[in-house]
């Protein structure tokens, strides 16, 4: 039977009833409002302190404006997530993630804990705290409508195979960005590794239930595309559900001198002294 | 194979050593804001070379060192880039020339090859997953897109706030763009042409020695009208350009009819 037959919408007021009969549902993936509410708050986070909560369905975006300051964990539930991100500093979005900076400054290819993801202005926009993955990448962005076409045989936006550029640009429109304000991204729970040639030896997923927790060096504009990584072997377009949550307390600030990662190496201690310096000149 | 360069447009030869901005100290002396060794030194081996494909030159020109160059390679024109001096890195992007919100992407060329190298044959992809231009030529074993470029801003990082008004990459992509309406947003991660940077196994990676020599040649096929910008890079503390910053040559040629690439 169509879905019409269970409708009864002939007048204003019986579309309006039928409207409002449909709220309250749950579903496996969608944003939890309060944050407070969200039924996966992680165990050492006071959901009283949450500021987003959110599980992002396969094979679509999420997007959010965030405190500096504020932690933030991906987490991978079914291990088959892969969080295409980008940050920009909220104040002025020009200011981006570079993933040339982020691979050279810190003369490591690889993300992983302590990893900073810097803009091309010599500052920090993120840091990861903690990775329980250990599997992300940064060489080969995300998925063109281009080449989902050519391996999974269709890339519409609307269609069951959405390409993550498609996603982002979708994205930073909703924040007054425009296509070529969607840059090179990285992504998280999905990696490679460069052999000696120079190809990608897949990596894959390190399994269900890892995370990564990153905290905002700067206001940010967060965007996350929750899609497939462009060299994942499999025929088929296989994504699973991304978990988010967000939050703020007294004691989550962005990185000090008294932080030990701070001075974790020359080049990192003075892309947080620029930062640092950025945000004093702002008042923030 | 000799080729004619019938040459309506070459520029002369920038000549060494590039203006630079001076101050006098109370002492008399002459202090420069352009590091020592900005030119390079007298003596350094030479090599224009020629086009690596047969056929008529349309376009011929010099980019000095520290300087910005762009011109716009039409489709099925072949644009070679000699590294005059050696291992003089020569940072690049690339856009649509009608359309410049496509542009050049470092992870779709390297995605769609799976590949983190350039090399003969690599098909340098915009960020909508088209083909921009193909690698039809390139006489060292690898060429960068992974080290990006350099700039005032991560040269604090990388080397101290002493250095921050050495000039950068990303000041001649700022400078160059903006003669098409290009600007910030528009700079993406780029190539660059006869730089070397290695990933190890543990993924530890950064700019090297370089594996290139005076004349050395890399030769792009536009498979559609290309704007392409370089920055002849002035850094002058890594080994990205032997810290001895050389001149590099631009030659646009319409290739014979009969010439067949190797990709």
């Amino acid at each position: 039977m169509a879905p019409v037959a269970d409708h009864s919408t002939d007048t204003v007021l019986n579309a309006r009833a039928d409207a409002r009969a449909q709220g309250g549902q749950v579903s496996d993936w969608m944003p939890y409002l309060p944050a407070s509410t969200s039924p996966f708050c992680p165990d050492d986070v006071d959901p009283e302190s949450l500021t987003w909560a959110e599980t992002v369905a396969p094979g679509s975006y999420t997007h959010k404006v965030l405190a500096r300051g504020t932690r933030f964990r991906l987490e991978d539930p079914t291990g088959e997530a892969c969080a295409h991100t980008l940050v920009y500093n909220a104040l002025e979005p020009t200011e981006r993630l570079n993933v040339a900076d982020t691979q050279k400054i810190p003369w490591q290819a690889y993300l992983g804990a302590g990893h900073p993801l810097l803009s091309g202005d010599g500052r920090v926009l993120a840091t990861i705290l903690t990775d329980t993955s250990g599997r992300h990448d940064a060489f080969c962005g995300t998925s063109t409508a281009a080449w989902n076409a050519l391996r999974y045989g269709t890339a519409l936006p609307e269609g069951p195979a959405p390409a993550g550029r498609d996603l982002f640009v979708k994205a930073a429109a909703k924040h007054g960005l425009g296509p070529a304000d969607v840059p090179p991204s990285v992504s998280f729970f999905q990696g490679v590794r460069v052999a000696e040639d120079g190809s990608f030896d897949w990596f894959g997923s390190s399994g269900a239930g890892t995370s990564v927790e990153l905290v905002a060096e700067l206001p940010l504009i967060v965007l996350i595309a929750n899609v497939p990584h462009p060299r994942d072997p499999r025929p088929e377009y296989i994504v699973g559900p991304l978990r988010v949550h967000a939050w703020r307390t007294p004691e989550t600030t962005p990185t000090t001198p008294a932080d030990e990662r701070f001075d974790a190496s020359p080049e990192v201690r003075r892309a947080y002294l620029n930062t640092l310096d950025y945000a004093e000149a702002r008042g923030l | 194979m000799t080729t004619t360069i019938d040459n309506p447009v070459m520029r002369p030869v920038t000549t060494i050593p590039v203006p630079v901005t001076t101050y006098l100290t109370p002492d008399g002396q002459l202090v420069s804001s352009v590091p020592v060794g900005a030119s390079y030194a007298d003596g350094s081996p030479l090599e224009w070379g020629d086009p690596l494909v047969p056929g008529a030159v349309v376009l011929d020109e010099q980019v000095a060192p520290r300087a910005s160059w762009s011109g716009v390679v039409r489709a099925g024109q072949v644009l070679t880039i000699v590294d005059v001096g050696g291992n003089q890195s020569g940072d690049c992007l690339l856009y649509n020339a009608h359309h410049t919100d496509e542009r050049y992407s470092a992870p779709d060329t390297l995605a769609w090859q799976d590949n983190a190298y350039i090399r003969t044959g690599t098909v340098l992809r915009s960020n909508l997953g088209r083909a921009l231009m193909t690698v039809v030529g390139n006489e060292i074993d690898r060429q960068d897109t992974i080290g990006g470029a350099c700039s005032r801003e991560s040269n604090t990082l990388r080397y101290g706030h002493h250095v921050m008004y050495h000039h950068g990459c990303r000041e001649n992509f700022l400078t160059e763009g903006a003669k098409h309406g290009l600007g910030m947003r528009d700079i993406v991660s780029n190539i660059n042409w006869f730089m070397n940077v290695p990933v190890e196994e543990d993924g530890a990676l950064g700019i090297v020695d370089g594996m290139s020599a005076p004349g050395k040649r890399v030769a792009l096929r536009a498979e559609i009208d290309t704007l392409v910008l370089i920055s002849n890079c002035p850094q002058m503390n890594n080994p990205c350009n032997d810290f001895n910053p050389t001149p590099l040559r631009m030659i646009v040629s319409e290739p014979d009819v009969d010439y067949e690439a190797d990709a």
